[in-house]
């Protein structure tokens, strides 16, 4: 135990924070909480509001030109805001740790982890190196880091991302501060990775009653460790309380969308748009499949990473392809569309067999059958306007030109639920949501059978990721699509999907109706991957963890983002 | 207008417009060895008694002119090969890529020099010689921003769609590495012309009696010895035009790379 | 990752062999008649014959290939068909003095660069940031004679202190010696300071922006620590690759600034040979040149390699 409890008051209070861009945008206004000793607070909000900043604050750290203009910040009575370069400097790292989103670019990739990790307390002449080591081994020990008296050895390039974040615990931890600011610490990681680094954190937090500032944008992940809550939105605060209140009975209309979306519940709420393996599924009316795959094998290299994969789909209806990282989902995908020639199997479109090779495919084909991307960024030519990119399948396909073409173009962007008058933008003016409907318009410009999707909701925010699915399943209903749908999460799953088929490293565990497979769990995997989805209610992780430990062996079954 | 761009606008004006800018002759003699600057010759005369500035003036034309195509030639070959060799990838790409680093790995000059003295130094074969030399640079650049732009995934949105190759290097590829392409051109056209006027003034390059500022630089070299500044009006000719399109590039690079931009 | 050097010198070696083909291909191959070009129009035909046969005119450009290099592999580069002289014998000592000038330059201007590059990245936007940045460029942008007929107006003819023209001959003293290429020296440092120093700043920029820096700084490390401990190894890989090219750009402006100065080297040399097209010299220069920037490519490269963890270990 080495948190500094010289105070007796919280180990940090801001006051009326305020923070803006070198451009003059507020990123951050007005923003007050305490954090007592031992205590850890979530703070929970989207992309853009401003919780990242408001961690890095909390070390008197501003990024890139932005400046801190407003408030008090006061780490156990002392104001950041008062000090110099130096006492900043002492302050870091000694009595405030910072612990990073992505510990693959925060290791230094040409020193070992170990020299690292000693670096802070040695510089800060807190411990000589043996004994620097020798607590970062026993703090390797406890956080279960295999080999952990010669894990620090190693670069950070030859360590798994789970094995890294919590190395990256421990060398925030190795002074001993006062505060750890966890910046969204497990969301680059599995799932089933996840888990085990929450309760690692946990752990580690509680052991040493060190105050902690959770940041994400993950309320299930947050209602596991965090004691109180507070919601941002637009760099400024929603609601805060105590995290059983908060996630109970949120007070405002924006905490109460968040908790719901990630309850599951829909939001603009109807029978509707609940869960369509509840609804008879349209794929009972018209038996012939409009896909077909049999005995799909795609290969980079000798490296298998899809084997043996079969399955149908029919039409108007949604197969879901889940996995998580390595499991081949993506490249399962790809090679239905024939952007990764598969080597074995077939693909079949309305009975007729496609070359593996979509440069071999007829335009016919490669019209129906229509792909859209993860990450609306790269997804969309920067340089054409939102017309051009609907505009040119329509042209490309169906020849219409002119007036004509304009006046489909509107309708496209319409049926996505967009303004047409955004038709004379680029994409770099539109929002992540408006790209992912200008992605899907241009897919349904060709007017295809099927639409495979490729994780489309998981670079969204949560909110939004709700809107475009209940997008795709209205166009669903509509055009009668069929969706071949990516994805790692669960929830989006059971939204979503009549029918779902389980990845794991290249090969089909698991397929049928998404309701009975999620409940029946007979393939371990499948178990292990249901278990593993947070729920929101605090002590799910520590029941999660009975659970698994009770249920082991498991060594066959980690996942291929390794642990 | 900055003053680079000012300046470049000058020389430029000159080239385009020299016979009917200079106040002589390109090779008509005017005076006597090296005189001083008077009303009649702004800058004086050269080694041989010819007018300083109509020399100015035309060498502009000649060497702008030279460097213009040599440039043309290197920029639209290197883009086309880079381009091309990013698209398809595979066996094309490792085969030129190969093939253009083996020249690469022979300094500019040196090549130069073996081919000019192998083939004479006639004007078609300098544009051509610099021209396939310095397209290898104009490859690198030009493949490695095909690269980035390549893995983009509206590019495969595009292939998929069943556009052709054409199409997607002109309508796709193109258009977003265009800031890049035209800044690597800008850069191009200086080091081009500076390694002419070096050509030149090694005596390999453009032939007297035609103006060239490179060999202008050679022919009025001894006038240093006797404390005459004659060569460093050619020489601060071409300072003046490569300073000017660099900042003109910089200026540009750092506008492109402003946030706001496409 | 001896395995990965081994392959890299091999490389190194395939890349000789096949400039050495283009160098000879490339001067060999003449349209037209050389033994007439040479001799221009009043040659005999026995002369004519003559130099048809020491040129091996009559054979397939292949096996006059090997004929070539053979010979080169014994060190026999032939003679100069200007003055029939052994070429080695005439480039030898020339390519000694060009060395020697480089190497010099080489001296004194790489860690002044590597000086200044880090100093003005270390201030990046600051006074002496703006005034090397402004300095590099106009150093750039001007040709390499620009600046040695600046440097001998001032130093030469206005202040008298140095000899303009950079003649050698046996018998001079040390300081004589230094006298004589202290400009030619000056001169090349200047061209190639400015690349070196803008390249330098570069990637020391780069690597100052990367996320384990802003970590470092969270940590709570000072500045030099940051430097010193996380910056500069990190930068060594890109900061040699920038030594090793401009070193090249060395072989290059060591010409010009040899005409310049009338220095007796290698580049002078050459420069005279491609005139009169006495093809032996010019390809023995082009071949000792291209060697030199080959075998400093490849020095750099392997450096790189030893230089970078994630190789290290392989």
């Amino acid at each position: 135990m080495s948190a500094a409890g010289a105070t007796a008051g919280p180990v940090l209070r801001i006051e009326g924070l305020s923070v803006h861009s070198a451009g003059g945008v507020a990123l951050v206004e007005d923003v007050s909480f305490e954090l007592a000793r031992g205590e850890v607070l979530g703070l929970i909000g989207e992309s853009g509001a401003g919780k990242s900043t408001i961690g890095l604050a909390a070390l008197g750290f501003a990024r890139g030109g932005c400046r801190i203009t407003a408030g008090r910040i006061l780490l156990g009575g002392t104001d950041l805001r008062l000090l110099d370069a130096e006492g900043l400097r002492r302050v870091r790292g000694r009595r405030a740790a910072y612990v990073a989103q992505s510990a693959a670019a925060a290791f230094d990739p040409a020193m070992r982890l170990i020299d690292q990790i000693c670096e802070g307390p040695i510089r800060h002449g807190l411990m000589s190196r043996r004994a620097a080591e020798e607590r970062a081994i026993a703090d390797f020990r406890a956080l279960d880091l295999p080999d952990p008296a010669t894990f620090g050895q190693r670069y950070a390039h030859q360590v798994s991302g789970g094995q890294l974040q919590r190395a990256m615990a421990v060398m925030a931890m190795a002074c001993g501060p006062e505060l750890l600011v966890l910046d969204e610490p497990t969301t680059a990681l599995d799932v089933t990775t996840q888990i085990e680094v929450l309760a690692h954190l946990k752990k580690l937090i509680a052991g040493s009653g060190t105050a902690a500032l959770y940041i994400s944008h993950d309320l299930a992940v947050v209602a596991q460790i965090a004691d109180r809550l507070l919601v941002l939105r637009h760099g400024k605060p929603v609601e805060t309380g105590s995290t059983a209140d908060l996630l109970t009975r949120p007070q405002t209309a924006y905490a109460r969308a968040l908790v719901a979306e990630r309850a599951g519940v829909a939001l603009a709420a109807t029978a509707s748009a609940a869960a369509p393996s509840a609804a008879t599924p349209v794929a009972a009316a018209s038996p012939a499949a409009v896909l077909e795959v049999r005995g799909l094998g795609v290969h980079y290299g000798r490296q298998a990473a899809v084997s043996d994969a079969s399955f149908t789909l029919a039409p108007g209806e949604t197969l879901a392809v889940i996995g998580e990282s390595g499991s081949g989902k993506t490249s399962l995908g790809y090679a239905v569309c024939g952007l990764v020639p598969a080597r074995t199997g077939s693909v079949s479109l309305a009975g007729v067999e496609l070359a593996a090779d979509y440069a071999q495919r007829s335009r016919e084909q490669l019209r129906r059958l229509q792909l859209v991307f993860q990450l609306p960024d790269v997804a969309l030519n920067p340089r054409q306007t939102i017309a051009a990119i609907v505009g040119r399948p329509v042209q490309f396909y169906f020849g219409m030109r002119g007036q004509a073409l304009a006046s489909r173009t509107s309708e496209l962007l319409g049926l996505v639920g967009l303004d047409p008058a955004i038709a004379g933008r680029r994409p770099g003016e539109l929002s992540g949501g408006q790209k992912q409907r200008v992605c899907i318009a241009r897919a349904l410009a060709a007017e295809p059978d099927v639409l495979v999707c490729d994780e489309v909701t998981a670079a969204l925010d949560p909110l939004i990721a709700e809107e475009i699915l209940q997008l795709q399943r209205r166009l669903q209903e509509r055009l009668g699509l069929a969706y071949l749908f990516i994805t790692h999460d669960l929830a989006t799953v059971r939204r979503i999907a009549h029918r779902v088929l389980v990845l794991w490293r290249g090969r089909i565990v698991a397929q049928g109706a998404t309701a009975e497979i999620l409940a029946e769990r007979r393939h371990p995997y499948v178990a292990k991957l249901c278990a593993a989805e947070p729920e929101m209610r605090p002590g799910w992780l520590e029941e999660a963890l009975a659970r698994r430990a009770g249920t082991e062996p498991s060594n066959e079954f980690q996942s291929a983002g390794g642990n | 207008m900055s003053r680079s761009a000012v300046v470049v606008a000058i020389i430029l004006t000159a080239a385009l417009f020299a016979p009917w800018l200079a106040p002589y002759g390109e090779a008509q003699f005017v005076g006597g060895v090296w005189d001083p600057p008077s009303v009649r010759h702004l800058l004086g005369t050269d080694n041989l008694g010819r007018d300083m500035l109509t020399r100015l003036i035309f060498g502009a034309r000649n060497t702008v002119s030279i460097a213009g195509l040599a440039t043309t030639l290197a920029v639209g070959l290197g883009v086309a090969l880079g381009f091309l060799a990013a698209a398809l990838g595979g066996w094309v790409d490792a085969l030129v890529s190969r093939g253009v680093e083996i020249l690469l790995s022979i300094p500019v000059l040196i090549s130069a020099l073996m081919v000019l003295a192998a083939l004479g130094n006639s004007l078609a074969v300098l544009i051509a010689t610099i021209g396939l030399l310095e397209s290898t640079r104009v490859y690198t650049i030009a493949r490695a921003i095909a690269r980035t732009i390549v893995v983009r995934e509206f590019v495969a949105a595009a292939r998929l769609r069943g556009e052709g190759l054409v199409w997607v290097l002109a309508r796709e590829i193109l258009p977003n590495a265009l800031p890049a392409l035209a800044a690597e051109t800008g850069l191009r056209f200086s080091f081009i012309f500076l390694f002419i006027a070096s050509l030149s003034f090694l005596g390999l390059g453009i032939q007297p009696p035609a103006a060239d500022w490179g060999s202008m630089v050679r022919e009025n070299a001894p006038a240093i010895n006797f404390g005459l500044i004659a060569p460093l009006y050619p020489a601060t000719a071409i300072a003046l035009l490569t300073i000017g399109v660099n900042r003109l590039v910089d200026r540009y690079l750092a506008a492109e790379s402003r946030p706001g931009a496409a | 990752m001896r395995g990965l050097i081994a392959a890299r010198v091999g490389m190194g070696f395939l890349t000789l062999a096949v400039i050495s083909a283009l160098l000879f291909f490339a001067t060999d191959c003449l349209p037209g008649d050389v033994a007439a070009a040479l001799l221009g129009p009043q040659a005999t035909p026995e002369a004519l014959a003559t130099i048809r046969a020491s040129l091996r005119l009559g054979e397939p450009a292949g096996l006059r290939y090997v004929h070539w290099l053979a010979a080169v592999l014994h060190g026999d580069f032939g003679r100069s068909l200007a003055t029939g002289r052994s070429v080695v014998a005439m480039l030898r000592p020339r390519f000694q003095n060009t060395l020697a000038l480089a190497g010099l330059a080489a001296i004194v201007a790489v860690p002044l660069a590597l000086g200044l590059g880090v100093a003005a990245a270390m201030r990046a936007g600051g006074r002496l940031d703006r005034a090397v940045s402004t300095l590099c460029l106009l150093t750039i942008s001007v040709p390499e004679f620009f600046i040695g007929y600046l440097l001998i107006l001032l130093f030469s003819v206005q202040l008298g202190w140095l000899p303009s023209l950079a003649v050698l001959h046996g018998g001079m003293s040390l300081a004589q010696r230094l006298g004589a290429i202290t400009l030619p020296t000056i001169t090349l440092v200047l061209v190639v300071l400015a690349h070196m120093v803008r390249m330098t700043r570069a990637a020391i920029l780069s690597v100052m922006s990367a996320p384990y820096i802003e970590m470092a700084l969270l940590k709570g490390l000072t500045r030099g620590s940051l430097v010193l401990r996380h910056a500069l190894p990190n930068a060594a890989a890109p900061i040699i690759a920038v030594v090793a090219l401009n070193l090249g750009y060395l072989v290059v402006g060591v010409v010009v600034v040899e005409v310049v100065f009338v220095y007796p080297g290698a580049g002078q040399l050459m420069v005279d040979a491609v005139g009169k097209r006495d093809l032996p010299l010019v390809q023995a220069c082009g071949l000792a040149f291209a060697a030199t920037y080959v075998g400093l490519n490849l020095v750099a490269d392997i450096v790189a390699m030893l230089v970078n963890p994630r190789l290290r270990r392989a």
